[in-house]
C-alpha cells in the first residue's frame, strides 16, 4: 500500500509550495503539487495607469526580480505600438543578463547544493586533497590547504557551537548523499564565496536601475540617462563598472560554477535517468539582437516541442487564442462556463473560490481543488518551461552555440543527449545557460559601447508616453523568459486605464495542479518515479523539485465585490 | 546542544581570532550603529557576553525581495552574521531542512528560546475569510504568527509588506492583507518599511539589536530613526537642482542628461523618508534618483494607491485641505501638499513664483486612478 507524505513547506525556495506524494516501494507513484498563498495582483492592477503597471508587476518576485518589470513594459509597449531605442534594449539585455547569473549561481548554491553536498561531511574532508581537486577542476585562485582548513575550521566551530542555525535539521548523513568530504568542502567553501559574490553582480541593477532587488524600468526606454560627459547620468565611470562586474561574473561561471556543477554531477550520474517529467517543451525565448520585434533574432529562439521531438520546433504565438489557455478543474477557482472549460488569458475569467479544508488541516482533498495556481496548457499539452526547455528550444532550432556547449557538456560527463531529460539535466542546463549568458552579456556591453562611440545615446522613445496619443482601446502581450522559464503578460487597455491585466508565469506552468483532462504538469510528474528512500527524510523528493528552482510568490485569480468574476492572473 | 551558545567573543576566540581583532569588529559595529567612540567599550562589553542569538524568519505574502536584499549586504557579510553572529534557526529561503524538519527546528527555538528568541517578519497576513490566502503546513499565516509573536524577545518586521501592507494592501487589498502591528501586540516591534529595504540597513538593525540589546530609536511609526528620520528629497544629492529651479522636463531630454531634478516626473522624495540617499544601495553603488528614475516612495504606507507615479506630487495647493472619510487615501497627499509647501516656502522665498505656477499647473489628487498626467 502507498503512504501519503507531506513536504510543506517547501523550503530553499520561493514562496509557499506543498507537496503531497504517494510511496510505493521506495518510489514516488503519484504527486500533487499545491501553492498555498495569493494575493490578489490583478484585481489591484485594475484602474492604475499602464506606465505604473511595471513597478507593480515586478513585485510579484523578489527573487527574479527584474523579469516581471521587463515583461510588463513590454505588454504596454506592444499594446501602444512603441519601439524602444537599441540603447534601452542593450541595457534591458544587461540587466536579463546580470539578473540569471545572480539568479542560477544562488539557485545552485544556496537553494539546490544542500541536496547534493553534505556540509557535516566537508568536516572530515582533507584540506590538502579538496586543494588538489580544486586545483584539478578549475583554474581558480582560492584553493590551497589552508584556505580549505579555514574553512572546515570555521564549520567546525559552528558545528561545535551547538546552534546549526540554517544548517538545523538537515538530512545529513542520508544515504543518498554521494560525495566524497573533500567535495563537500569544497562546495560548502563555495557555498560562502557564492554568498559573497552574488551581492556584486546585482550592482549592474543598481546602476542602471538605481537599486536591487527591484530596480527601475520605464515604458518606452530606460530611465538611465546617458551622457559620458557628466557626473551626474550613465557616465564613463559608471559603464566601466559595469564592465568590470561583466568580467569577475563571466570568471566566477567559468572557473566556480561550472567546475563546481561538472564534479557535483559526475557524481550523481543516476539522476539523469530520474525526474524526466514530461516531454514537451515551451520557451518564448528573449535577448533581441534586433530588437524585442524580431525574435527570429533572439540568442534564446521562441518555439515548442513536442514529445521530445528535437526535429521540429513548434511556433508559439501569445495572441493566438488556441494556444496559451487555463483550465481551474483542480485549483481553487471557478468559471462561470464550467471547471472544464480552458480560457486563453484575455478571456480570462475567475472567481476565487477556496473549497479545500479549513486550516489547520493535514491532507488536501486532491482529488478535487488543491492548489491556488491554475493550470496553463499551450494547445492542451502541459509544458515544461524553464532552462531546459531554453537549451532544448535552442538545440532543436539549430543554434552552433548551444549545440557545441551542449554536446561539449554531454561528452565530459559521458553521457547521451538523454540524459538532459532528467533531474540533472535540468540542473546541469541552468549551469550551461549561465556561461551563454556571461559571454552574451559582453557583448551587449561592447554595442552599448559602440553606440555611443557612434554618438547615439537616445534611452527613451517618448512618441507615446503622453496618453492623449493612446487608442481608446489597445491589447498588448510582453513575453520574456524568466530565469525559470516562460513568463508573458497579457494587457488590455481602455480609456487609459488598465481593464485587464493578467500574468502566466513559469512557475504556474510547471507547478500547476491537474487540468480539466487530468494531466499532470512538470512538477508531478517529474515527481513520479523519483525514489525515496526514508519516508522520514524525502531527500530525493527535495532534488526533483529543486532543479525546476520553484518560484510560487503568487497565483491570484480576481472576483469583484459582489463575488463575480473580474479578471485572473497567475504568478511565479 | 550546550544550554548556553557560546558568545560572540568566546566564538571568536575559538576561530582564532585575536582580541584586537574583536577589538575592531566592535569599533566597526560602533561605527556602523553610528555610536560615539567613548561608546565603544560598551559595545565590546555587550559582544564579549552574547550568546548567537536565535533568530526565526516567517514568510507570508511577499516576494522574499527583503530576503534578497538582505543577501546583497556588504557590511556586514551576510555569510559572516549566518556562520558567525547569530543562529538563524528557521528561515524558508535558505534552510536546510523542508516540511516537518523545517517545522521542528521552529518549535524547538520556540521552546527552547521563549522570551529569547528574535522574530523576524517578511510579509503580510491576510485576515479575509479565515486566513485561507495563506497557509504553511496546513495552518494560517495568523495562527503561526500569534504563536511565534507570544514567546519572541521582539519582533522586526521587514519591509513594506509586514510594515504596512505594501501591494496586496493596495486597494481593494482582495485577501485583507494586514500589517503585524495590527495583529499582533504585546511584543515590542520595529518597522524596517521599504520596498525591500536596504539590505546594510536591514543587517545594520540586526547588529543593533545583536550589539546592544535594546530597541534602536524608533520615531512614531516605530521605523529605527536612524535610517528613516529624513525625507529622500532632503538627502539627495539632486537636490540643489531643486533649489535652482532644474527639472527634467521629459524623460531622457538635456536636463536628465544633466542630472537635474526629478520632482516633475513624479518624484515621491518629498514625502519618503528614508536612507536611500544617504546609504544608497548595494553598498553605496546608486539609489533610484541618481540613476534617473524618481522615488516611487516604497517605504511610505500606502504609496501604491498614491500614483499614479507618474504624476508630480499635488504640488502646493496651500495649507488646510479638508478630507472626508471616504477619501482617506488623499490625507497622504494633503500632508503631503502642507509639507512640500512649508519647507520650498521657507528654503527658497525666491522660488514663490514657479511655486505659484507648480499650483495652478498640478491636479488636485484625486480618489480613483487615472490614466494619463
Amino acid at each position: 500500500m502507498a503512504t501519503r507524505i507531506v513536504v510543506d513547506p517547501v523550503t530553499r525556495i520561493e514562496g509557499h509550495l506543498r507537496i503531497e506524494a504517494e510511496v510505493k516501494d521506495g518510489k514516488i507513484v503519484d504527486a500533487y503539487s499545491a501553492g498555498t498563498m495569493v494575493r490578489g495582483f490583478e484585481k489591484i492592477l485594475i484602474g492604475r495607469d499602464p506606465r505604473d503597471a511595471w513597478a507593480f508587476a515586478e513585485r510579484v518576485c523578489g527573487v527574479c526580480t527584474t523579469v516581471h518589470a521587463l515583461a510588463s513594459v513590454r505588454t504596454v509597449e506592444n499594446a501602444l505600438g512603441i519601439t524602444v531605442p537599441p540603447n534601452a534594449e542593450l541595457v534591458r539585455n544587461l540587466m536579463f543578463c546580470a539578473q540569471y547569473m545572480q539568479d542560477h549561481v544562488v539557485h545552485f548554491y544556496h537553494l539546490h547544493a544542500l541536496d547534493w553536498v553534505d556540509v557535516v561531511s566537508a568536516l572530515k574532508a582533507d584540506p590538502a586533497k579538496t586543494s588538489e581537486i580544486a586545483r584539478s577542476i578549475s583554474s581558480w585562485p582560492k584553493t590551497s590547504p589552508k584556505y580549505f582548513g579555514d574553512v572546515q575550521a570555521r564549520l567546525a566551530k559552528f558545528v561545535e557551537s551547538g546552534q546549526l542555525g540554517i544548517f538545523a535539521n538537515g538530512y545529513w548523513g542520508h544515504k543518498a548523499y554521494k560525495l566524497p568530504p573533500e567535495v563537500n568542502l569544497l562546495g560548502a567553501a563555495h557555498y560562502i564565496e557564492a554568498l559573497e559574490w552574488q551581492k556584486e553582480i546585482v550592482k549592474i541593477h543598481t546602476i542602471f536601475g538605481g537599486k536591487n532587488p527591484h530596480p527601475n524600468y520605464l515604458v518606452g526606454g530606460m530611465p538611465c540617462a546617458l551622457n559620458i560627459d557628466e557626473a551626474n547620468a550613465l557616465n564613463a565611470e559608471r559603464l566601466a563598472q559595469v564592465g568590470t562586474l561583466l568580467d569577475q561574473a563571466q570568471q566566477f561561471v567559468e572557473q566556480v560554477y561550472i567546475p563546481d556543477l561538472l564534479a557535483v554531477a559526475s557524481y550523481y550520474k543516476d539522476w539523469a535517468a530520474i525526474g524526466g517529467g514530461l516531454t514537451n517543451y515551451l520557451a518564448y525565448g528573449d535577448l533581441p539582437t534586433n530588437g524585442y520585434g524580431d525574435p527570429s533574432k533572439f540568442k534564446f529562439p521562441r518555439g515548442a516541442i513536442l514529445n521530445r521531438d528535437l526535429g521540429k520546433v513548434h511556433e508559439v504565438d501569445g495572441r493566438d487564442p488556441d494556444q496559451v489557455q487555463e483550465h481551474v478543474a483542480h485549483s481553487w477557482y471557478e468559471y462561470s462556463g464550467g471547471d472544464k472549460q480552458a480560457l486563453h488569458p484575455w478571456q480570462g475569467e475567475t472567481n476565487l473560490k477556496y473549497t479545500g479544508p479549513p486550516p489547520p488541516y493535514e491532507h488536501l482533498d486532491v482529488d478535487r481543488k488543491y492548489s491556488w495556481l491554475k493550470a496553463p496548457r499551450w494547445k492542451n499539452h502541459p509544458m515544461e518551461v524553464g532552462p531546459l526547455a531554453r537549451l532544448l528550444v535552442a538545440y532543436a532550432s539549430g543554434s552552433g552555440e548551444v549545440k557545441e556547449l551542449v554536446d561539449g557538456a554531454l561528452k565530459s560527463l559521458g553521457v547521451a543527449v538523454t540524459a538532459l531529460y532528467s533531474t540533472l539535466g535540468r540542473t546541469a542546463a541552468r549551469g550551461l545557460e549561465t556561461k551563454l549568458i556571461a559571454r552574451w552579456a559582453k557583448e551587449f556591453y561592447a554595442q552599448l559601447l559602440s553606440n555611443i562611440k557612434n554618438g547615439d545615446t537616445r534611452m527613451f522613445d517618448g512618441s507615446h508616453w503622453d496618453p492623449s496619443t493612446w487608442p481608446a482601446e489597445a491589447k498588448g502581450v510582453g513575453m520574456t523568459e524568466a530565469p525559470r522559464g516562460a513568463l508573458a503578460h497579457w494587457i488590455v487597455i481602455k480609456d487609459r486605464m488598465i481593464a485587464n491585466y493578467q500574468l502566466v508565469v513559469p512557475t504556474t506552468w510547471n507547478a500547476s495542479p491537474r487540468d480539466s483532462q487530468g494531466q499532470m504538469a512538470s512538477y508531478e510528474t517529474a515527481l513520479v518515479g523519483t525514489p525515496v528512500e526514508s519516508l522520514e527524510q524525502p531527500l530525493e523528493l527535495l532534488r526533483t523539485i529543486h532543479s525546476f528552482d520553484p518560484c510560487l510568490a503568487c497565483a491570484v485569480h480576481l472576483y469583484d465585490e459582489s463575488g463575480r468574476h473580474v479578471h485572473r492572473v497567475t504568478f511565479d | 546542544m550546550s544550554d548556553r551558545p557560546l558568545t560572540i567573543w568566546e566564538q571568536a576566540q575559538q576561530k582564532g581570532y585575536s582580541r584586537r581583532d574583536f577589538l575592531r569588529f566592535c569599533s566597526w559595529l560602533a561605527a556602523a550603529a553610528g555610536i560615539p567612540t567613548s561608546a565603544i567599550g560598551q559595545v565590546v562589553r555587550a559582544m564579549d557576553s552574547k550568546p548567537r542569538p536565535p533568530i526565526v524568519w516567517f514568510h507570508f505574502q511577499e516576494c522574499t525581495c527583503c530576503s534578497e536584499s538582505f543577501l546583497r549586504s556588504s557590511h556586514p557579510l551576510v555569510a559572516d552574521l549566518l556562520l558567525d553572529q547569530i543562529s538563524l534557526d528557521y528561515t524558508e529561503t535558505l534552510q536546510a531542512a523542508a516540511g516537518k524538519q523545517a517545522e521542528e527546528s521552529l518549535q524547538n527555538t520556540m521552546k527552547k528560546y521563549k522570551g529569547q528568541y528574535l522574530m523576524l517578519v517578511e510579509g503580510a497576513v491576510p485576515l479575509a475569510d479565515g486566513g485561507i490566502y495563506c497557509c504553511i503546513g496546513g495552518r494560517t499565516a495568523l495562527d503561526i504568527v500569534t504563536e511565534a509573536a507570544a514567546g519572541a524577545k521582539a519582533i522586526v518586521c521587514w519591509g513594506s509588506c509586514a510594515s504596512n501592507g505594501c501591494i496586496q494592501a493596495a486597494n481593494p487589498n482582495p485577501t485583507g492583507a494586514t500589517p503585524i502591528h495590527q495583529v499582533i501586540s504585546g511584543t515590542p516591534i520595529v518597522n524596517v518599511p521599504g520596498c525591500p529595504p536596504i539590505g546594510e540597513v536591514m543587517a545594520a538593525t540586526i547588529v543593533y539589536l545583536l550589539a546592544f540589546d535594546h530597541l534602536p530609536q524608533l520615531d512614531q511609526l516605530g521605523r529605527p530613526k536612524a535610517f528613516y528620520s529624513r525625507r529622500v528629497h532632503d538627502s539627495c544629492y539632486r537636490r540643489p537642482n531643486y533649489d535652482a529651479g532644474l527639472f527634467v522636463e521629459a524623460w531622457d531630454d538635456e536636463n536628465a542628461k544633466r542630472g537635474y531634478c526629478l520632482y516633475k516626473m513624479g518624484c515621491r522624495g518629498p514625502v519618503t523618508y528614508n536612507d536611500c540617499g544617504i546609504t544608497r544601495w548595494n553598498n553605496g553603488v546608486s539609489f533610484p534618483i541618481q540613476s534617473g528614475h524618481g522615488c516611487i516612495g516604497c517605504s511610505e504606507a500606502r504609496f501604491w494607491d498614491n500614483g499614479p507615479f507618474y504624476r508630480h506630487l499635488p504640488s502646493f495647493p496651500g495649507f488646510g485641505i479638508e478630507t472626508t472619510a471616504d477619501k482617506v487615501g488623499l490625507a497622504i497627499g494633503a500632508i503631503t501638499a502642507a509639507g512640500i509647501a512649508a519647507h520650498a516656502v521657507l528654503t527658497n522665498i525666491r522660488k514663490h513664483k514657479l511655486i505659484q505656477q507648480e499650483i495652478e499647473e498640478s491636479e488636485p489628487p484625486t480618489a480613483s486612478n487615472e490614466g494619463g498626467t
